[in-house]
């Protein structure tokens, strides 16, 4: 009788909430956090599908990791913080094997509960830099490589291209105002001290992300020799734009990996030809990998990409991001012996994570990607990185592999690390055992 | 035939005047008050506790601070998000300046910080209303979101910008960070909702709200009739600031647990609220529950219900049929109901005053 | 807090008092004439996103003068146009068409606008109408990505045969590059202001409109359809709309991410008076400049990225002084 509304509403969400069907035990829950709506959709939409078509792919292929089948569920966050925790919330019940927020927002988010609730966040390249501190983090995975590391190998790379010589020049840093963006700086500022470069900064307001003249004008100003740009979403095509615009030489505007959307250097046209991004894993569809999943997974049907987009970079980001999870779980299958595994063990499989090259021919994905390898105290691995540019249709390797600047990045990550605990009392001592590799 | 108060007598006038004057009303308050703060944390779900009562009595909370304003006053706000923030995050230095003072007193006293500021901007309101009005909050919207971010002083300078919440305990019981359970942080979060509803509605009953409904009906009438603008705008926007900046710290302390502050507190979140006060009834606190509880059950249902009743939507549907449902919904009562469910509410009480025999 | 924080903040202990007024008095007025062509360039940039904000504030104040509307969902308009005439092109109808198509589809959304919103809601105060167009937006934004998807997508500009690349200029020492489009956008608005205008002084229904705007009351009793009227200028709006889209889709891409952006309109509604399309012209330029400058020489003092405020801030130091806008009529209260 009293609040027909909000009680009909109530009732309705309990129902929701105690209605979730409970997955057999003999499955592997696997739930992805994506985001095919919102500003940020244009780069999402990708790698949601890359993501889901590579696990598809096991489950038809193989009937799923170790003859345990995988089940899919996306939960639709929109890269919004707010709508990423109740994913959470709803998938956490469901004894998921591990979480990708997918958001570094999220990620931030879920990085306090991760050792309370029993679930590893493997947040691959994004989310907290110093989370790849395997002391203080137990719970939570970052690789193959950080913000930070990024941020070193553009400087190894601008030092190649310059012959060693970075004295007098100006690198500038064109990111997103947000937590996300402002990653790199600490990175680039210790470099700026040790090669005697100048470095700059130009933040983009998230409202502002289409419109970023003024940043160019005063990229302009500076005399910029180098931009590296830490941006994501509908600022990436609009700042190749500006470049080519600006008339900047587009060789020399080097993009985070997130920044290497095969949409975001299209909206470039012709002019961005040249346009460089960071990359740990190759495109193209032509990886034996990549012809199963059109095999398994296309003909049938069973995807929501169109063809032509397998072999994009973030589709293929999608596929790597997957094979992570996949090996996750099937070394947490050869250390426990188990078959259905929880969460408490694929984190043990992912301190345990060793891809070797002869693991990675076995996958179809020899020349895909390099080794990667994490340990107790390391949850990243500071893997290599390439660079690569756009040759006005795809994304084509354009470097060696380059190992990050460890020296540096390891002791910031360490004090980062040592600082974040340090702010919260009630911060959980690593009490799990390291895991023997 | 249940609700009807023929055989009460008021003997006072202080009893003409109560909040609930019908018997009726007070058992079913007490009946409300009884599930949630006993049926609830024992009978629900940690995914219905932590994703759907959490967020309502946030929201709640939040709604009743615009409604303050928008509502009682008639000074319509679009910053309300940000000024949620500066509660948020002035609760956050508080509790890191001064660790062992209890978490509840900062999470109450943040809501001072953000009313000063709320003040502040609330100032232009003398000159302007209206539209102008709400161009000049969005200029404090987007100039205090811009200071989230680019003071790092308010996030102790951490390397990812997030607010980081510690724990903090209540007899030694965690109720903010990771180890509060949902159902401590519900209960504290219940406990200040309703503590603040139940000011709030002393506070709306007495001569200051009745100098905001004045102000509201008539500004340049409320004037003559003695009320000095300036001081009664100004205590409009710090009360509702207050309300805000209280929803915005406990948003963050028991319901986010830390995390990118700037990006919580954005324009999207002052448009969300303003619709809970819309659809829930301008000028109303009972209004604020019923426009908070639909606007954040409605996307959960269509995110979380439907597929678990078997019904499959897309996520990116069930995200666009959100927003279509939001914005009819809006067109839908401003047209049929200009004062939103609180309304419908009333004429349904009236209703059942008379019921079965309406003559 | 704000402001106590500001000056608590180290980086703000760095200056010295004298260096702090140097910076902001002599230094970027240094810069200017240090390099007068990065100044006509900072100033031509601005006014080419002044154009656009003044596009989105003329769709508002074709509106406001007609009824009295505050359409908050201009700025959603201009995405959900420039959208459905994409969405028609993928579909493989040719461009002219598609843009024939849209228009139509604006149409469609006026006379839906004005049935089921603006009837219902006649005589009812300024704020709910105001408030039925938040409703708007969002179904709007709903309607969009149902139909379209949520993606971004590229403006067809090539196909609509919007010219595009730079052209160069050498001067003052420097070089200064004008896009062929932003020309190409600042052409197209004057035109379509002055079209506006023609319309307004030399047809009936522009004589109309101007009656409906004058008072709708005059205007009934002398036989002027309200609703006709109505639907009319929600269309014109449509079209500007449109236009707004094609030009803003490309410069960067279409995607409800514009939103936000769209807000710019309200300050310069502010500056320019809700009721005068040149004010609206007027204030997109002062705002678009204003902001630009702001951003280039005054911005990198507080770390920059003010320019997401900064038009705010410009429009509420404005409403102090003359709350009536540029051009706007003076607002007279009756008790």
């Amino acid at each position: 009788m009293k609040h027909p509304l909000t009680k009909t509403a109530l009732a309705a969400a309990a129902f929701a909430s105690f209605a979730v069907p409970s997955f057999a035990q003999d499955s592997i829950y696997v739930p992805l956090l994506t985001y095919r709506t919102g500003p940020f959709a244009g780069s999402g939409v990708h790698i949601a599908n890359g993501m889901r078509d590579y696990l598809e792919m096991l489950n038809q292929r193989d009937g799923g990791i170790g003859g345990v089948k995988i089940v899919i569920e996306e939960c639709e966050t929109g890269y919004d913080t707010k709508k990423g925790v109740e994913c959470y919330e709803s998938v956490k019940g469901k004894n998921p094997v591990l979480i990708g927020p997918y958001s570094t927002g999220i990620t931030l988010q879920v990085i306090p509960k991760a050792a309370v609730d029993k679930i590893p966040v493997l947040s691959m390249a994004y989310g907290l830099s110093a989370s790849a501190d395997g002391t203080n983090f137990p719970w939570v995975f970052n690789p193959p490589v950080t913000y930070w590391d990024g941020a070193s190998v553009f400087i190894r790379h601008v030092i190649q291209a310059e012959k060693g010589d970075l004295k007098g020049k100006t690198i500038g840093l064109i990111h997103l105002d947000a937590p996300f963006g402002k990653e790199p700086i600490p990175v680039l500022e210790a470099l700026a001290k040790e090669y005697g470069f100048t470095l700059k900064l130009y933040p983009v307001p998230a409202a502002q992300m289409q419109n970023q003249g003024s940043q160019w004008l005063a990229i302009r100003r500076d005399k910029v020799d180098w931009i590296y740009n830490q941006g994501w979403g509908a600022m990436n095509p609009t700042a190749v734009k500006e470049a080519v615009k600006n008339g900047f030489p587009i060789d020399k505007l080097v993009g985070v990996w997130w920044a290497g959307g095969d949409d975001d250097a299209r909206a470039g046209e012709a002019g961005a030809k040249g346009y460089k991004t960071l990359n740990f894993h190759n495109t193209g569809a032509d990886f034996p990998v990549m012809q199963d999943i059109l095999k398994h997974v296309h003909e049938k049907g069973l995807s929501q990409a169109k063809k032509e987009q397998v072999g994009e970079n973030l589709y293929n980001r999608g596929v790597y991001n997957s094979m992570l999870i996949a090996e996750a779980v099937r070394t947490a299958q050869k250390i426990t012996g188990k078959k259905a595994v929880k969460g408490e063990d694929v984190r043990r499989g992912l301190e345990a994570l060793n891809i070797t090259e002869a693991r990675l021919k076995e996958l179809g994905m020899e020349g895909f990607a390099n080794a990667v390898k994490v340990a107790c105290d390391d949850h990243n691995g500071h893997n290599k990185v390439f660079v690569s540019q756009w040759d006005g249709t795809k994304y084509v390797k354009a470097s060696e592999w380059m190992d990050p600047m460890k020296s540096i990045v390891r002791p910031l990550i360490e004090a980062e690390a040592k600082d974040y605990v340090s702010k919260d009392a009630g911060w959980p001592k690593r009490t799990e055992p390291c895991e023997k590799g | 035939m249940f609700y009807r108060e023929s055989g009460q007598f008021k003997k006072t006038y202080a009893a003409d005047m109560a909040v609930f004057p019908i018997l009726q009303d007070r058992i079913g308050i007490a009946i409300i008050l009884f599930v949630a703060a006993v049926i609830i944390p024992l009978f629900g779900s940690t995914f219905f506790i932590s994703s759907v009562m959490i967020p309502f009595l946030v929201f709640s909370l939040a709604a009743m601070g615009l409604n303050i304003v928008t509502g009682y006053t008639g000074l319509i706000s679009l910053g309300t998000g940000a000024f949620m923030g500066v509660g948020a995050f002035a609760c956050y230095k508080l509790t890191t300046i001064f660790p062992n003072v209890n978490i509840i007193i900062w999470i109450l006293a943040s809501g001072f910080f953000s009313a000063a500021i709320g003040a502040l901007f609330g100032l232009p309101s003398l000159r302007i209303k209206g539209f102008y009005l709400a161009v000049a909050t969005l200029a404090a919207q987007f100039f205090l979101e811009w200071c989230f971010v680019r003071i790092p002083w308010l996030y102790n300078y951490s390397a990812s910008g997030a607010i980081q919440v510690p724990q903090r305990t209540l007899f030694d019981l965690p109720i903010t960070g990771a180890n509060a359970t949902p159902v401590t942080r519900y209960l504290v979060l219940l406990g200040i909702v309703v503590f603040l509803t139940w000011i709030a509605s002393n506070i709306l009953h007495g001569r200051i709200g009745r100098t905001f409904m004045a102000v509201r009906d008539m500004d340049i009438a409320a004037e003559l009739m003695g009320i000095r603008l300036l001081p009664a705008k100004l205590m409009a926007f710090a009360l509702s600031s207050f309300y805000c900046g209280v929803a915005g710290a406990v948003m963050m302390f028991l319901w986010y647990g830390g995390g990118e502050a700037a990006d919580a507190f954005n324009i999207r979140q002052s448009f969300n609220i303003l619709f809970m006060v819309i659809i829930g009834g301008l000028g109303s606190l009972i209004g604020c529950y019923f426009g908070a509880a639909l606007l954040s059950a409605v996307p959960l249902i269509l995110k979380f219900g439907f597929p678990a009743m078997g019904i499959a939507i897309g996520s990116q549907t069930a995200e666009h049929i959100n927003h279509l449902f939001v914005g009819s919904l809006i067109i839908f009562f401003l047209i049929v109901e200009p004062h939103g469910l609180a309304r419908l509410w009333q004429i349904m009480k009236q209703k059942l005053r008379t019921w079965p025999f309406p003559y | 807090m704000d402001l106590a924080s500001l000056l608590l903040a180290p980086a703000f202990f760095a200056f010295d008092l004298l260096g702090l007024l140097k910076s902001i008095f002599v230094t970027p007025f240094a810069d200017m004439a240090a390099m007068p062509d990065l100044l006509v360039q900072t100033i031509w940039e601005g006014l080419v996103s002044g154009v656009l904000y003044a596009l989105i504030a003329l769709g508002f104040v074709l509106i406001f003068k007609a009824s009295g509307v505050f359409n908050f969902a201009q700025g959603i308009m201009v995405v959900f146009a420039a959208l459905t005439l994409v969405g028609f092109h993928e579909k493989g109808v040719p461009a002219w068409l598609a843009v024939f198509l849209t228009l139509g589809v604006m149409l469609v959304l006026a006379i839906a606008v004005e049935r089921v919103v603006l009837r219902p809601l006649v005589n009812q105060p300024d704020i709910i109408l105001f408030m039925a167009t938040f409703g708007l937006t969002y179904v709007l934004i709903g309607l969009g990505e149902f139909i379209f998807g949520g993606e971004p997508k590229q403006m067809i500009a090539e196909q609509l045969y919007i010219p595009r690349g730079p052209i160069d200029v050498a001067m003052l020492g420097g070089r200064v590059t004008f896009q062929k489009i932003d020309i190409a956008a600042a052409v197209i608005a004057s035109v379509m202001i002055i079209a506006l205008a023609l319309f307004f002084q030399y047809t009936r229904i522009g004589r109309a409109l101007r009656a409906v705007a004058d008072s709708h009351k005059a205007a009934l009793s002398v036989g002027i359809s309200l609703n006709q009227i109505w639907v009319i200028v929600w269309f014109a709006a449509g079209i500007v709309a449109l236009i707004t889209g094609i030009m803003w889709g490309a410069r960067s891409e279409v995607s409800f991410g514009l939103d936000i952006i769209a807000l710019k309109a309200l300050p310069v509604l502010i500056l320019g008076g809700f009721t005068s399309i040149p004010g609206a012209i007027v204030g997109g330029l002062i705002i678009g400049i204003g902001e630009k400058l702001a951003e280039f020489y005054w911005g990198p003092l507080v770390g920059g990225g003010i320019e997401s405020w900064i038009a705010y801030v410009i429009a509420l130091g404005f409403l102090m002084v003359r709350p009536q806008g540029l051009f706007g009529d003076k607002i007279i209260e009756r008790i």
